[in-house]
């Protein structure tokens, strides 16, 4: 393996450099059909789970067919979407924000061909390459962030969980049966790098053990500031210790009580990991949304305190998600959202429709906006 | 023959949701094979490695990555995220496992021919393993080794006039929703301005000076596609300040069942015939539409255009025409003083090129944020630590009833000095010629 040069000389790094360049612009590559009708478009119609169509005032239409996957992606199968989109959108796709892949074609004849080949590309192990769906009121791809397979703090892996997850609830990805649509995101800890405190589901990774003091490297590995600076609680102050061979040591001491498990010390300290087996796991969220419609944005609300990592498929993680599925689908009316249906019934009806526990793990604790989510009212359902 | 064992993986093959095992697997015997015969530039077991090190941590039920320390391009404060596998030894194709974040095109539109360059070059010298794409928008490229970033960096600006994109505390890569593209209720073109704004502001992207991350996010309209109101420092939520237009016939078309109730997005269920009544007027949070001799009626005055009644009816009703956009600040997650959903500060501004007012108002916050920031605090903290009202005077704005849900609980109001006719400074000898001792 000879090492290819790219025409970069590292001994004049600026020699030639291109730098604040930015993206590319979006128009170049937008299909002619979209560009033609670009403001232009008058309405819309879900034709069958996963096909739309959009209606310009020029007459023309855009059939736009909408499949899943895994936001992880190989180069192997990116060059299968290519090959799908040179076949039948003239070299064209795009992909949206919740990780699905959008393939348009500008008449209703080239729909069925496209569709047809979409759904008959399978992995070998014998999922689908191309679900179609994800439309309407029905579950869509799931927002996630990287887990076990590249950072440093998660408390849970992200693909796997999600690939379990969606396996269960596929139906409703290519089903509209629910009374609006559901959105399920994960984040694999605290930090939220998917921000994921506004879905209809939430599944998010936490830790629940304080981090573990390497004490002997703690202070060859780590700058102490830094790591008493990264905490947000304040709960990490310098200490010394001695080892049992009787060197004395900088160090920190960790109040464990205040420790809120974000792993953000382990971010800047190697010397203080706080990844357990048995410690780490799975949260739900529910009841957020993003939308203005009818009622405001509104955040996910914790229902489940803590689920073990069980891999590889999380079976704890995905019954609940189905409970709160089907309790929903149930009871909710036309429109309402996952936060809309509890708040009309009373969250303590959320709980008995979801057979979902009820633990003091739930009440907010954190600070001032803890006070608001008491209960100051007579108000309340038996 | 794999390289490792995965049994607990293996098991994620099955059921009918695309497996990103079968795709790792897919990658790992291209590579093995190298039909092409590509000099790869990194080790070429990095995906069985990759997959190997994914088992272990489904063993384990722990991460095996180590924090990646700084690594980079040279001149740019991010778009690299250092990663070290924690068991070099074991999965030594992974032992350097790097991101690079590449500036997505606004409206993640693309043509096949740009995704197989991004391709050919994450073949030769990464992984070939990406996320299309990473929660904040950009093409991940996942893993690869130090010696290649600047070699990557190169090609990409001058062979695909392709720039990466940000992280740590800097602008991150702005994101929008498709919008006019294909979408009849964008209140303003999206990617315009999401290209606009990341090209402007390239120098905050590439070289953190700020006291933490700061977002932008463009949403077409209050649906919020892009998720702007909960995850944006500054969110551009499209909207308008006329009349909803109402074609009758399309809303008797509606009632007489011979269109779709939204889209079609209820078709997986039997929910008896549409009921305008009960479906649309009734869940109008204003109340402020009727039936009038069959027709339906409007206060425009008194919609808060949640979009409700525009997503039933798509081809009964369509969006105002005096558009643009209302800008939220200061939403983020809830590390660490609790989640913060985006407070609206410029209830409506016109989006039209060249944005200089749209720039003013993010160039004043930026100055007050940088200026008060504390290190690793966010817009919307500080906004809840110096109080909203030091935002406004910070941006300018007047205050206006827009800004609150109500007014304040307490009459604890900090007047200043030159608030209050003759200032603070006051003679007690004067009053005390009128009031003793
Ligand atoms: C520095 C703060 C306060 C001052 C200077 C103050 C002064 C007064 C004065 C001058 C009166 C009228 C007495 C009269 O009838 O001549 C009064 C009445 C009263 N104050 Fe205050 N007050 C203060 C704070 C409060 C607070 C914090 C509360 C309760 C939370 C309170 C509750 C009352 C009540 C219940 C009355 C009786 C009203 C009535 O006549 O029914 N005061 N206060
Ligand atoms: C049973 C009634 C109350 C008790 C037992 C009480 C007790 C106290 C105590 C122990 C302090 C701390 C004093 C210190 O700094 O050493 C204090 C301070 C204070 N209290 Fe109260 N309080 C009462 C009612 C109130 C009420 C009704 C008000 C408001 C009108 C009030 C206003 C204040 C203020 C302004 C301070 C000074 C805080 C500071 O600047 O440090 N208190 N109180
Ligand atoms: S959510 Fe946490 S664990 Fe997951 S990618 Fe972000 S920082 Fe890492
Ligand atoms: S995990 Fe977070 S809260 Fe706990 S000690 Fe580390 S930095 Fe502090
Ligand atoms: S946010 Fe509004 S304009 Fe943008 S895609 Fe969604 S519905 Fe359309
Ligand atoms: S947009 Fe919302 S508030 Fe306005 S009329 Fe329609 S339903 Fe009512």
């Amino acid at each position: 393996m000879a090492f290819i040069s790219s025409g970069y000389n590292p001994d004049k790094p600026m020699e030639n450099r291109i730098t604040d360049i930015g993206p590319r612009k979006f128009d170049e590559f937008y299909p002619p059909v979209i560009k033609k009708n670009k403001g232009k478009w008058l309405y819309h119609e879900i034709l069958e789970p996963g096909v739309l169509v959009h209606v310009s005032e020029t007459g023309d239409e855009v059939y736009t067919v909408r499949v899943g996957g895994a936001r992880l992606m190989s180069v192997s199968h990116i060059r299968e979407i290519c090959e799908i989109a040179d076949t039948h959108c003239d070299g064209h796709l795009r992909f949206t924000t919740r990780n699905n892949i959008e393939f348009m074609v500008d008449s209703r004849e080239k729909l069925e061909p496209l569709k047809q080949d979409l759904a008959s590309r399978k992995f070998n192990g014998g999922s689908f390459k191309f679900p179609i769906g994800g439309t309407g009121a029905g579950v869509t791809n799931i927002i996630h962030t990287q887990g076990w397979i590249h950072c440093h703090t998660p408390a849970t892996d992200a693909s796997g969980p999600v690939k379990a997850t969606m396996d269960v609830l596929f139906d409703d990805f290519q089903n509209m049966r629910l009374p609006a649509q559901l959105r399920v995101s994960l984040a694999c800890c605290l930090n939220m790098c998917g921000a994921v405190h506004c879905s209809d589901i939430a599944i998010l990774g936490y830790h629940r053990k304080p981090p573990m003091l390497d004490h002997e490297y703690l202070d060859k590995m780590c700058e102490i500031p830094l790591a008493i600076a990264a905490c947000p609680t304040a709960a990490i102050k310098p200490a010394k210790f001695e080892l049992p061979d009787g060197t004395k040591i900088n160090s920190v001491a960790v109040n464990e009580p205040r420790c809120m498990f974000c792993g953000n010390c382990y971010t800047m300290c190697p010397a203080m990991p706080l990844a357990d087996d048995v410690g780490d796991g799975i949260v739900i969220m529910a009841g957020g949304k993003v939308s203005n419609r009818i009622t405001a944005p509104k955040f996910s609300k914790v229902v489940v305190a803590f689920l073990p990592n069980n891999a590889p498929r999380w079976p704890e993680t995905t019954d609940c998600i189905k409970k709160i599925v089907e309790a929903y689908a149930e009871g909710a009316r036309k429109y309402e959202r996952v936060g809309e249906w509890a708040e009309r019934i009373g969250w303590e009806r959320f709980f008995e429709k979801c057979e979902l526990d009820f633990t003091h793990h739930l009440i907010d604790d954190f600070r001032d906006p803890a006070y608001y989510t008491w209960r100051q009212t007579t108000q309340f359902k038996f | 023959m794999a390289k490792h064992e995965t049994p607990l993986l293996d098991q994620l093959e099955s059921g009918p949701w695309p497996s990103f095992v079968s795709d790792l697997k897919q990658e790992a015997e291209s590579r093995a094979k190298n039909e092409k015969g590509i000099e790869y530039q990194i080790p070429v077991d990095v995906c069985e490695d990759l997959l190997g090190v994914l088992e272990l941590s489904f063993k384990h039920g722990r991460t095996h990555w180590k924090h990646g320390g700084i690594v980079g391009v040279f001149g740019y404060g991010g778009g690299v995220i250092g990663r070290y596998c924690d068991q070099p030894q074991m999965f030594p194709g992974v032992a350097h496992f790097h991101t690079m974040r590449v500036n997505q095109p606004a409206g993640k539109f693309y043509t096949t021919e740009y995704l197989r360059n991004i391709c050919d070059l994450w073949d030769l010298r990464g992984s070939g393993i990406t996320n299309m794409h990473g929660s904040t928008g950009d093409i991940i490229l996942l893993g690869t080794t130090t010696p290649q970033l600047e070699e990557i960096f190169f090609e990409l600006t001058h062979t695909y006039n392709q720039d990466l994109g940000g992280s740590g505390s800097n602008l991150r890569t702005p994101s929008d929703c498709v919008g006019q593209a294909r979408c009849e209720w964008a209140c303003y073109d999206t990617q315009a301005i999401c290209h606009d704004l990341t090209v402007e502001y390239q120098d905050e992207l590439h070289r953190p000076a700020f006291p933490y991350k700061f977002k932008f996010k463009f949403d077409g309209c209050p649906n919020c596609c892009v998720a702007s109101i909960a995850r944006a420092d500054i969110s551009f939520v499209g909207t308008w300040r006329d009349d909803i237009k109402i074609d009758q016939e399309a809303v008797a078309a509606y009632v007489g069942g011979e269109l779709p109730s939204n889209g079609g997005s209820h078709a997986g269920r039997d929910w008896g015939p549409f009921d305008i009544q009960k479906e649309v007027i009734d869940l109008c949070p204003t109340e402020c539409m009727w039936l009038e001799d069959g027709k339906l009626m409007i206060d425009n005055r008194e919609c808060t255009r949640c979009m409700h009644c525009i997503n039933v009816m798509p081809r009964a009703l369509r969006i105002g025409d005096d558009r643009g956009c209302s800008m939220l600040v200061g939403a983020k997650a809830p590390i660490l003083d609790g989640a913060q959903m985006g407070s609206l500060l410029v209830p409506f501004i016109k989006v039209e090129e060249p944005y200089d007012e749209i720039k003013e108002v993010i160039e004043s916050i930026w100055d007050y944020w940088m200026e008060e920031g504390k290190n690793r605090e966010r817009l919307g903290e500080l906004m809840k630590r110096q109080g909203f009202q030091k935002l406004l005077e910070m941006t300018n704005i007047k205050a206006v009833p827009q800004h609150v849900q109500e007014p304040r609980h307490n009459p604890y109001i900090f007047w200043k000095e030159d608030e209050v006719e003759g200032g603070f400074q006051r003679d007690v000898n004067e009053f005390r010629k009128h009031h003793q001792r």
